[in-house]
């Protein structure tokens, strides 16, 4: 697993523990989510995680202005070493490095984004709908959810990804059919602690209607969590986009990260060694995808202080004597 | 054993809704696959090899609950078809040569890394605020970040041509024949350390935060609290009481890791050549043999399955509630 | 009777102007204040007050439980003369259970689930007295004989056992080493009440047996009348008041003390208004505890023999 999925695996680890839930929501009528963001600016792994982000939005905003052109064109230079004249090295294709790897960030960080986007919109329907409405209903969308879950993901997008025409529509599709069920499962038990808090069946008692209860009173509470799954969700968005435009299961026209990788191992760059070539996309993912696990440490931090690093003494020493 | 009846059952509706998709999904696309198959395979296929094709991508005008059936009917013969890539090679037969490789590299990999994974997150529990728990996860999370193929070809790169420690591709030595010989064995080991160490270090972060997280968690029970008390030794607190109480999460992800790994293993075979059923699903997608395609799909499904069936059964037998159940 | 020692048997356990205090991130709060008790050989002693009064507190800081961010900031704690708060981490360890033990609140969260009670019970013997596994499991079986469980239950997991069934378990475990003092931290809350007076009955059976002295914490004042011969009661960290048991039920003289009593009215008399303290009634800076009559202490102002005015608020 990669961090595409180490969050998943601290998702899918906290949600496994029988009776508790991942993060303490603070329980209440659509309570003030305590400055969330604020508090999370406090944090210091957030914050470095959203400063990182914010430079490689940056870069994607202006790679038009910074490397002006189109990368893919394919010149007579040939691959090159890292230089002054191009800072990053060329392609076997004489394609400077550095401005693909800018040009790439904004269709792995569009694609990555949508993904997460549409994926958690998805589970946030499914798990609260399951949590809410419980019984049959619940046992139903379980069971998909738990099939998606189950089946394993490379090889489903792959045969999905295959047999649909190829183009960015289609990876952000297959994308998000295979990325929305783990963030069902936990925003689903999520959900189903805060059910049975006495603050709902306040509203239910009062009349509210279900629709209203389930985004008005519940959702708000699960601020956090939803968080998590959103970032979670991107991380597997950009890396599974690599992963399979890697494949060349993407559309290779489009200039992104992964493609990048494609056209480097394609071409024979790795075997000739000219290591610059795949480096930088390959870095440019880690750390986007670094990031947001760091935003996602943050916010779990912050949501479940037992996480914080605790002064914590050596086991088995006894209560602390301070006289 | 309730419970294993139900998960039993999970396991099939999930086998069939795989099978149900392999067998929507041809019938769905659009354009037309067998005249592009005909091309790619230079009209070498024989008339029975198309009407076959047509029959799997349903062009031959039957009915389709007739071909549901025949395709299920197909499948438990354990016949899927012809490969078009490699002609006239049954697809069953191409797998079957393949998926050892696979199974090899996953499995390695897969034990490495839960074991270490494990055990780091055991010990930085146990000494919170430690090195081990405020250094090593934020580094692992890092290197985990790295797509796997990114980093495999980052080893490729720096162990295989730069140092030149270790081969570059494939399974074994061109010209090598299998054989249980020490030498043929370590030949294999040769080639699969920077595969295998690959997968292991991407992963192995996640291992040791979720055991950690565990971990920190299962301390704070009051039972622990009892042990603490009672005056036992911290090791065994640690290990007999903690580590296993949180091993129970951590077995039930160790189900879901598989098909993670799979994932992993694939695209890991793809950059070191190494001949495993994810390097053969490539070629197969480039050359679109569609039949192949489909195969490796529902064998890599049913092996996942099968494998997720097999925790679960550990997993009754290590937690004692689910057993009385 | 006295007789010709030359020495005063020695108490067992002697806490001395304890304070523990919890440092947060932001702020730190005092949950036990300067509070000193004794308790002597074969004694039970029995300390009540509210939810969140700070006994549990005071009670894990005895055997060094507390985790962080707790920490005893002040004060002593003399366990047959020796200071519990100097022992090493190994010292500890061979303290702990083997001359005080405690039974916590709710048996089930305190017996390990995956675990069968004969293992867990057989760790205490391997770990203090060095048995094998097998010899454990014979005293083990002795144990549930003590408590009138059948020696099959060996082989059960916890929540194959009912409630009190555990919680008998876990006063067996307690016991195991004859310690010379038990710690009870509300033994009972958890259960129904029939299954509250058998748990009690027991208790008092095995302290006639076995003679060791019991710290007994409860919110429940009317329980520990049969049980203890003294009691203290505390609120917000410190003692109010302090003497025998029936004295204090006969003569409370703190404010606090009068309405726990209250608060559990009798069975049997003339059925009185319940009217606790008044709205919004607290207590503040609350004075060190003065004699009001022998062997009687309570947090009174020494001159008026009132409890502070303005010191309510």
């Amino acid at each position: 697993m990669s961090a595409t999925d180490a969050s998943e695996v601290v998702i899918l680890a906290a949600s496994a523990q029988p009776e508790k839930v991942p993060a303490e929501p603070l329980p209440g009528p659509r309570a003030r989510r305590e400055g969330l963001v604020r508090s999370l600016l406090r944090n210091r792994k957030a914050f470095a995680g959203l400063v990182i982000i914010a430079i490689f939005l940056l870069l994607a905003l202006l790679a038009p202005v910074l490397a002006p052109g189109d990368p893919s064109l394919i010149t007579s230079l040939g691959a090159k070493a890292p230089s002054t004249e191009h800072l990053f090295g060329t392609t076997p294709k004489g394609q400077d490095v550095l401005a693909l790897t800018m040009w790439g960030s904004r269709s792995s960080l569009l694609v990555g984004f949508v993904v997460g986007l549409a994926a958690t919109a998805i589970a946030i329907l499914v798990g609260l709908t399951s949590a809410f409405y419980g019984r049959a209903i619940d046992d139903g969308l379980s069971l998909v959810t738990n099939v998606f879950l189950l089946l394993p993901g490379l090889p489903l997008l792959v045969i999905l990804a295959a047999f649909l025409p190829r183009g960015l529509g289609t990876v952000i599709l297959v994308l998000t059919i295979t990325g929305w069920a783990g963030g069902a499962r936990v925003l689903r038990s999520q959900a189903l602690s805060i059910r049975g808090k006495d603050f709902v069946a306040a509203a239910i008692v009062t009349g509210e209607t279900r629709f209203r209860i389930m985004f008005r009173e519940i959702l708000p509470n699960m601020a956090s969590i939803v968080m998590i799954t959103l970032l979670g969700t991107v991380i597997f968005g950009i890396g599974a986009q690599a992963g399979l435009e890697f494949l060349g299961l993407g559309d290779p026209s489009v200039v992104s990260w992964g493609t990048n990788l494609y056209w480097a191992s394609n071409d024979g760059a790795l075997i000739s060694g000219y290591w610059w070539a795949f480096v930088p996309s390959g870095a440019a993912i880690a750390f986007v995808a670094f990031a947001l696990a760091l935003i996602n440490y943050g916010v779990d931090e912050v949501s479940n202080p037992r996480l914080r690093t605790a002064r914590r003494r050596p086991f088995g020493t006894g209560t602390e004597v301070a006289r | 054993m309730r419970f294993v009846l139900r998960r039993l059952g999970f396991y099939l509706v999930a086998f069939w809704v795989s099978v149900t998709l392999n067998f929507l999904l041809p019938r769905v696309m659009p354009g037309d696959p067998i005249s592009r198959m005909m091309s790619q395979s230079q009209g070498r296929m024989t008339p029975e090899q198309v009407v076959q094709m047509q029959a799997l991508f349903g062009l031959d005008n039957r009915p389709i609950l007739q071909q549901y059936i025949g395709y299920w009917h197909s499948l438990f013969t354990g016949e899927m078809g012809v490969s078009i890539s490699r002609f006239p090679t049954p697809v069953s037969e191409v797998i079957a040569s393949q998926i050892g490789w696979t199974i090899l590299l996953g499995s390695t990999a897969l034990l490495i890394a839960v074991v270490i994974g494990n055990l780091l997150g055991i010990l930085a529990a146990w000494r919170r605020g430690g090195v081990l728990d405020s250094a090593l996860p934020p580094i692992l999370v890092f290197i985990g970040s790295f797509p796997y193929f990114w980093l495999a070809m980052g080893a490729l790169d720096v162990f295989g041509v730069v140092l030149g420690w270790f081969p570059l591709r494939h399974a074994f030595s061109a010209g090598a024949t299998p054989s249980l010989s020490p030498e043929f064995i370590g030949d294999v080991a040769m080639h699969l350390v920077l595969p295998a160490m690959t997968i292991v270090v991407v992963s192995v972060g996640g291992w040791m935060l979720a055991m950690r997280n565990t971990m920190i968690t299962t301390t704070s029970e009051d039972y622990i609290v009892m042990a603490e008390a009672k005056g036992l030794k911290a090791n065994r607190i640690m290990f007999r009481y903690a580590a296993r109480n949180a091993t129970l999460p951590a077995v039930t992800n160790f189900g879901m890791a598989i098909g993670f790994v799979v994932g992993g293993a694939l695209l890991t075979e793809v950059v070191f050549a190494y001949p495993g059923v994810g390097f053969q699903l490539l070629s197969a997608v480039t050359a679109l043999d569609y039949p192949l395609m489909q195969g490796i799909f529902l064998t890599i499904t049913g092996a996942v399955l099968v494998a997720n069936f097999i925790v679960d059964m550990v997993y009754v037998r290590l937690d004692p509630r689910v057993r009385a159940s | 009777m006295t007789g010709i020692t030359d020495a005063v048997p020695r108490n067992v356990l002697e806490v001395s102007d304890l304070s523990v205090e919890y440092r947060g991130e932001n702020r730190t709060t005092r949950a036990v204040d300067r509070v000193s008790f004794t308790i002597g050989p074969g004694e039970a002693f029995g300390l009540a007050g509210e939810s969140g009064c700070g006994k549990s507190t005071a009670a894990n800081a005895i055997m060094r439980l507390l985790r962080d961010p707790a920490v005893i900031t002040g004060g002593s704690i003399l366990f047959n003369g020796r200071d519990v708060l100097a022992m090493s981490p190994d010292e500890l360890r061979s303290f702990r259970w083997r001359e005080v033990s405690m039974v916590f609140q709710s048996a089930m969260n305190s017996l390990n689930p995956v675990m069968t009670i004969g293992d867990q019970i057989a760790d205490i013997f391997t770990t203090h007295e060095g048995l094998t596994k097998k010899q454990a499991l014979v005293r083990a079986a002795d144990l549930l004989d003590l408590v009138q469980i059948d020696a099959g239950r060996l082989k059960a997991y916890p929540h194959q056992l009912s409630g009190g069934m555990r919680q008998r378990v876990v006063i067996a475990m307690a016991v195991a080493l004859h310690p010379m003092l038990l710690i009870m931290d509300e033994p009972t809350t958890a259960l129904d009440v029939v299954v509250q007076q058998e748990i009690m009955a027991q208790i008092a059976d095995l302290q006639r047996e076995l003679g060791f002295s019991i710290l007994f914490i409860t919110h429940d004042m009317s329980l520990m009348i049969e049980l203890s011969n003294r009691m203290a009661v505390m609120y917000a960290g410190r003692f109010v008041e302090t003497a025998d048991a029936q004295e204090l039920f006969a003569n409370p003289r703190h404010p606090y003390t009068r309405a726990l009593i209250n608060a559990f009215p009798p069975l049997h008399g003339p059925v009185g208004e319940l009217t606790g303290l008044g709205e919004g009634v607290r207590f503040s800076n609350i004075p060190d505890l003065v004699e009001v009559s022998p062997g009687h202490l309570a947090a009174l102002d020494p001159v008026s023999n009132h409890d502070i005015p303005g010191g309510r608020s």
